[in-house]
């Protein structure tokens, strides 16, 4: 009973979600665009579709995998399974937290595969590119730019750095990269890093990041629980964007070596 | 007919099954090996990953029916249209009215609202630290609606992305040294929870459907980057938005 109330209450709030979409798109259709809309029965289907999948979807998050991510997260960094013992921990060794760092690098690439704006981006980048961009390999190499950003993110929090260096230092990656990689993938790139950090992403991260802030001595979790999404945002970025570099080299350089120019 | 459909259905059912299956590995790895704890509830939780697969796989097959198509049918009608006011109102209503509410945003407008109470940066009462949060939540809306609107206009003018996007991280650098230190990590995430699991097919589908549409334009190179504007105009706007009320 319990649950069934939970349902609706999320099916509830995805058709909140919906609802400015559909007003915006019945208002431009009636009144500025002037048609009918057009197939209408399979576009209702399709959207009854969309909400109830995506309660189904928030709905199994939250019975299963959400409060399993907080329990792991708050298993992991506390610190009488990190240290080995109860004493009240003064000196932190960032070496110590070995498995946060891999913990955090799976659960990002994991998040990130299952996360439903990533598979549609991919879709469509599949189908505008003629299958040159493949689905899978698309979301791989996001996920393991997302896999590489929690790990830093999590040592970030470990170790107290300031957040900005590490932006600061990442956006300057992604400059940089900007200038050599294959023109036809920035866009793509830049907006591999928007998607990462939605439905899956976010709540399992922010249970980390608020975890460890609030274990790691000296670490207060308003400050430094924030920011572990933006290393999510940012690393997809540069993870596309060298392998796209890669691949081109590779082409390059094959093609030098068949003599063919 | 029936044992097609019936086939459609456990191939979607399948692939979402293998979307899933690394976050189900890592969890068994780390509840196993690492932290050697029997899993709590177990009936639920494999209740729960059966609604997960289940959803997703019925997420996926709605899109390619109503979002995919919907959004680029209104890209396709509202350039045919030819009128500008028309296409960047649409833009800008797309990307406001799909924030505004936002659940995740809200969550942060009133953590960001706590730690700026707390911080002593504004009165700490109620009204205020509500105000605070309002105002924040709406100017990442704001934000968003007006980054759409910049991305359609570049689809247009097919200007290249890369010089706006580096001026935009440019502007972020510049004003994270000398925004107030409590807003840079919540600008930061603000960029990322602003775009949803339903508004991002709607948006990617609205500029490769205008990018086909106009000539010179190529779906790969032009249609894509309105995620990327709209997740980082966020960030100059709640920076801004700490320079404006902490000054």
């Amino acid at each position: 009973m319990e649950f069934i109330k939970d349902f609706i209450e999320i099916l509830l709030a995805t058709c909140r979600d919906v609802l400015p979409i559909v007003i915006l798109i019945a208002v431009f259709q009636l009144l500025v665009l002037r048609q009918k809309i057009p197939d209408l029965p399979r576009l209702i289907v399709g959207s009854i579709c969309v909400v109830l999948g995506l309660a189904l979807f928030l709905a199994g998050l939250e019975k299963a995998l959400f409060p399993l991510g907080t329990i792991m997260a708050t298993q992991l960094s506390d610190p009488a399974f990190i240290y080995g013992t109860d004493a009240v921990i003064t000196h932190i060794d960032w070496k110590a937290y070995g498995w946060v760092y891999l913990y955090a690098a799976m659960i990002g690439f994991a998040a990130a595969i299952a996360e439903p704006s990533l598979i549609a981006v991919a879709y469509k980048a599949n189908e505008v590119s003629a299958g040159t961009i493949s689905t899978w390999g698309l979301r791989i190499t996001v996920a393991t730019g997302v896999a590489v950003g929690l790990s830093l993110g999590t040592y970030r929090i470990v170790s107290g750095t300031p957040l900005y260096l590490y932006i600061l230092a990442g956006y300057l990656i992604v400059i940089v990269q900007t200038f050599f990689a294959p023109k036809s993938i920035i866009a793509l790139a830049y907006d591999s890093g928007g998607v990462t950090t939605s439905t899956v992403t976010v709540p399992l991260v922010a249970a980390l990041g608020l975890g460890l802030a609030s274990t790691v001595p000296g670490r207060n979790p308003a400050l430094d629980g924030f920011g572990l999404i933006a290393f999510a945002c940012l690393f997809p970025i540069i993870a596309v964007m060298g392998y796209a570099q890669l691949m081109d080299w590779k082409t390059k350089r094959s093609r030098k070596n068949n003599g063919v120019t | 007919m029936k044992s097609m459909i019936f086939s459609i259905i456990l191939k979607k059912l399948k692939d979402a099954l293998t979307d899933l299956l690394p976050i189900v590995l890592v969890i068994a790895f780390f509840q196993i090996v690492v932290i050697q704890q029997p899993l709590p509830q177990m009936g639920e939780v494999l209740f729960g990953a059966l609604l997960v697969v289940v959803g997703l796989s019925l997420f996926i097959q709605g899109l390619e029916m109503s979002l995919f198509p919907i959004g680029e049918a209104m890209a396709q009608a509202l350039a045919r249209k030819g009128s500008l006011f028309w296409l960047l109102s649409f833009a800008f209503a797309l990307g406001f009215s799909t924030t505004v509410a936002e659940p995740a945003l809200i969550v942060v407008a009133a953590k960001a609202a706590d730690i700026a109470g707390q911080g002593g940066l504004i009165d700490p009462s109620e009204e205020s630290l509500k105000q605070y949060a309002f105002g924040l939540r709406m100017s990442v809306a704001f934000s968003v609606g007006l980054a759409i609107l910049i991305g359609v206009i570049r689809i247009l003018r097919g200007w290249p992305i890369h010089y706006m996007i580096i001026g935009g991280y440019g502007l972020v650098m510049a004003m994270t040294t000398i925004a107030p230190q409590e807003i840079i990590g919540i600008a930061y995430d603000a960029g990322g929870v602003t775009t949803s699991t339903i508004t991002v097919p709607l948006v990617a589908a609205l500029g490769v459907g205008l990018a086909s549409t106009i000539r010179g334009r190529s779906p790969l190179v032009d249609g894509f980057g309105l995620i990327a504007f709209a997740s980082l105009m966020p960030m100059i706007f709640v920076m801004g938005y700490g320079l404006f009320i902490f000054r």
